[in-house]
């Protein structure tokens, strides 16, 4: 907020931070420490490695690190770019059928990457279907998609909501007055959204940003798929090569160090201004804009970014379906695997929300070494990998948790410390605006600091902790390895339907599970919104 | 070791809240398939038992087949569903503690993976006498149950099989540039290196790898996206196995694409298998073997040449009419137990710059 004075009720609070509360500090060291077990593993794993120091310097292993790094900053970047302007016009614009576009913006991340890998490359492939629609119009051949232009679009197509789902939520909470105050003193919209609404979405960019780009380094399914060599390729070339763990280790533990990086980073750009409220508690929406002649562009933007990153993908599972149907192929029924799929995810979702409630809290009441530790410890194995973070858990538990070994309560550990960054992003950033002098109030009428939370922080946040829960539904609903390692025997979800049939070609019965995968996913995003409406 | 992993599990013991508190012993195996709160099962009858599989091949190629052994045995089979190489990790990663009882595996590879670490049983011999001695582990840990041909897959508008060349040497001459697909991070592409560098030596072997890749082939995840290139005419061959077309050509019979089976001994012409081993630590032996046995009785090869137009193994139980028969196809003398060097086929693949 380097061009708005912060209110002035900032500087005399930044002197002191109080103690934070036992149970508090208790409850966040524990998400940290969840949160640092598959590194633990790893580092037990490749510190007995021999050739550590030798694979992790090879020109190859460091070519291929630098060139997923350059990935995951040009997604990050593109993810940015579209993200902040959905965002923008889904919650503050007339945009016609709003609240349509603001489901189908966010849709995306259900899309399961290996299924969004073979979309985009039916779509715009060499001999996809756009090159065939172009074909009597004499292009013969469309650029080169294969690589890091396809990686980099399929990547920013089902990762870009990460930014949508963070920022809409900042903009719904943010404080109108900023940018009236702007307004009232001449400064145009343009100049007020790029000097007063911008600055104050930082912390909610950077959280949605940095999600992408952790994602970015973790993903194998589409970036293999459209032949880009990323270094979490290599992490699976030891595991299936070799059936080596130790250097499989040795890779992963570099991954992490990137993510160390990438947290660095995220900490200067987020800055340390304070966002709150400058008033009273009470949220007032903004006034929309009108659009005007705009609304052409604005709804030609949402609808190719829309078409490419749903339509894309529902349309090659449609083909897929019409093509099986053709062919005879049996409707197989998947309502146990729905079923699972939903309770997992739902759990997981509420489990992540809960854990990054006192991660948040620390690292927005009680700044220090201690909550910047917890915070940053939650995203450790965020780019891992899901196949290290599943043989961790099973490692530990197959060996000293025999009782918790292959059941739903392990699934679900294991689901949170995958996705808590997620929660844990919005959390925070939510948290960032609501003003501690309400919190502050509460307390000197006499309610003990975890009441407080309870009854008066929780609710007023509470548009952001749905949208953290939302954002793990949706991905613990599309996540495998973790689910095919750590899952009870014989539990079935519809990633693992879609897995199973897209792996072994039979594409016509991948097709039901997927197209309900999307349809939970649609729905639940409905019932979100929903509630936001009803508030 | 033990000691930081041990506080970890402390540290996860801690937080977990046990909604599941019932023991169910050593083997927690108790949900059923449909179990999906992770409760406790009612306890089985210890004589009917419960089986429980690793399975790297897919739900949607072996379900059906471990059905029918339920209702011809009364076995329950609890099954968890992966790839090779992950449930291959997992039991590695699980060692002693495994749950499983069999592990049924993609290729052969991974199985000597397992065996190697000492994980798997042997086998009975009646067991292991049902297939021919090239397809099943010398030491008798595991026993190849179907059989998978290395195939070069080729795109019927571009090419006539008298295009292409008598030996998988032939395709490192120029004339095949930019026109190869193949998929080397797959573990059946690994395998067919590793009898490469057998058949042939390790010189010839990097010969091959260096030449295909001078003629710059494109590279594709797996055995699917590559078959999809040859038909969508991306490039005109491609290195696969023979069953992916079979899958294809039955939800769309117009495909152009045709297999190209190599002959002679050629080490383009390796036959692979999937296969089973029995865990060293099953506590369900007798139903495990039963189950191995199962997988080699005559119902179930039927299924393997008519389902997933694999090879059978057995005597007596013919491959779908329109593959050509393992004889015919000759493929090269190799012991597949000699396959499990992966760690030398990943150097050079390394080495070589493909991997």
């Amino acid at each position: 907020m380097e061009t708005v004075a912060p209110p002035p009720a900032a500087a005399r609070s930044a002197s002191r931070t109080p103690a934070p509360p036992a149970w508090l500090i208790g409850a966040g060291v524990l998400v940290a420490l969840l949160g640092l077990l598959p590194t633990g593993y790893l580092l037990v794993l490749g510190g007995s490695s021999e050739n550590a120091l030798s694979l992790m310097l090879r020109d190859r292993t460091l070519s291929v690190l630098g060139r997923t790094l350059l990935l995951a900053a040009t997604v990050t970047t593109a993810s940015v770019l579209i993200g902040v302007p959905m965002a923008w016009l889904t919650t503050r614009s007339d945009l016609p059928g709003r609240r349509w576009w603001t489901i189908l913006g966010i849709l995306p991340l259900v899309v399961p990457s290996y299924v969004g890998g073979y979309a985009v490359v039916a779509a715009f492939g060499p001999r996809g279907a756009l090159q065939s629609l172009l074909e009597p119009f004499g292009v013969t051949r469309l650029p080169e998609l294969y690589g890091f232009p396809g990686a980099a679009l399929a990547l920013t197509l089902f990762s870009f909501p990460y930014v949508v789902l963070s920022v809409r939520g900042a903009l719904l909470r943010m404080d109108p007055a900023y940018e009236e105050v702007s307004r009232s003193l001449g400064r145009g919209p343009w100049h007020t959204f790029f000097t007063v609404t911008v600055p104050q979405l930082r912390p909610a960019i950077t959280a949605g940003a940095l999600l992408v780009a952790l994602y970015s380094l973790a993903d194998f399914g589409a970036v293999s798929l459209l032949q880009f060599d990323s270094f979490t390729r290599a992490i699976y070339v030891q595991y299936r090569a070799s059936f080596d763990p130790t250097l499989a280790a040795v890779l992963a533990l570099m991954l992490v160090a990137c993510t160390a990086g990438v947290l660095l980073a995220e900490a200067r750009l987020r800055g340390r201004a304070r966002y709150h409220r400058s008033g009273a508690g009470a949220s007032r929406p903004a006034a929309t804009v009108h659009l005007g002649a705009w609304r052409w562009p604005a709804l030609a933007f949402c609808t190719l970014v829309v078409g490419l990153a749903v339509a894309v993908p529902i349309g090659t599972i449609g083909f897929w379906f019409i093509r099986g149907i053709g062919a005879g192929e049996p409707l197989t029924m998947v309502l146990d695997a729905t079923l699972n799929s939903v309770v997992a995810s739902g759990l997981a979702a509420l489990l992540a929300v809960l854990a990054s409630i006192p991660v948040a809290v620390l690292a927005v009441r009680h700044r220090g070494m201690l909550a910047a530790t917890v915070e940053r410890a939650t995203y450790a194995g965020f780019a891992l990998p899901g196949i290290v973070i599943g043989l961790a858990f099973v490692f530990v538990a197959a060996r000293y948790l025999p009782w918790i070994y292959q059941t739903l309560p392990l699934l679900l550990v294991a689901y949170l410390v995958r996705f808590v960054p997620e929660a844990v992003g919005i959390t925070r950033a939510s948290l960032l605006q609501v003003s501690p002098r309400i919190e502050e109030v509460a307390r000197t009428l006499g309610r003990p600091p975890s009441a407080v939370l309870r009854e008066v922080t929780l609710p007023i946040i509470r548009p952001g902790l749905m949208a953290g829960a939302a954002l793990v539904f949706l991905t613990a609903m599309k996540e495998l390895p973790t689910t095919i390692l750590l899952a009870p025997t014989g539990f079935d979800t519809l990633a693992v339907r879609i897995w199973s049939a897209t792996s072994e070609g039979f594409f016509a019965r991948a097709a039901a599970p997927a197209l309900l995968m999307v349809i939970v996913a649609a729905l639940s995003l409905g019932l979100v919104l929903r509630q936001e409406r009803d508030r | 070791m033990l000691t930081p992993m041990a506080l970890i599990a402390l540290g996860l013991a801690a937080c977990s809240t046990p909604t599941d508190s019932a023991p169910t012993g050593s083997t927690p195996t108790s949900s059923t398939p449909t179990n999906s709160s992770g409760e406790p099962a009612a306890s089985e009858p210890a004589e009917t038992g419960t089986v429980t599989i690793y399975s790297g091949r897919s739900e949607e190629l072996v379900g059906p087949l471990l059905e029918q052994f339920t209702e011809a045995t009364g076995i329950e089979v609890e099954a968890r569903y992966g790839d090779t190489a992950e449930m291959a990790n997992l039991i590695l990663t699980e060692g002693e503690n495994s749950p499983a009882d069999v592990f049924f595996a993609q290729d052969a590879g991974a199985l000597g993976a397992v065996a190697e670490e000492g994980l798997l049983t042997a086998l009975p011999n009646e067991l292991l006498e049902l297939v021919d001695e090239r397809f099943r582990s010398p030491t008798g840990e595991w026993v190849g149950v179907s059989g998978r041909a290395r195939v070069v897959v080729y795109n019927t508008d571009a090419l006539t099989e008298a295009d292409l060349p008598d030996s998988i040497f032939g395709f490192t001459d120029s004339e095949w540039s930019g026109r190869i697909g193949w998929a080397p991070t797959n573990g059946s592409f690994q395998s067919f290196v590793t009898a490469l560098r057998e058949i042939e030596g390790e010189d010839r072997a990097r010969e091959w790898l260096e030449g295909i890749e001078a003629n710059e082939p494109s590279v594709y995840e797996g055995n699917n996206p590559a078959l999809d290139a040859v038909i969508a005419g991306e490039v005109d061959v491609a290195f696969i196995n023979h069953y992916y077309l079979m899958q294809r050509l039955a939800e769309d019979p117009d495909v152009t694409a045709a297999n190209y089976y190599l002959t002679d001994g050629d080490p383009g012409a390796l036959v692979n298998v999937a296969g089973a081993g029995i865990l060293d630590t099953s506590e369900n032996s007798e139903a495990a073997r039963q189950l191995v046995e199962y997988l080699l009785s005559t119902d179930a090869q039927d299924y393997f040449a008519t389902e997933t137009k694999e090879y059978p193994l057995i005597e007596g139980v013919e491959p779908d009419a329109e593959l050509p028969s393992l004889e015919e196809i000759g493929t090269p003398e190799i012991d597949l137990s000699d396959l499990s060097d992966l760690d030398g086929t990943l150097e050079l693949l390394q080495e070589v710059g493909i991997l």
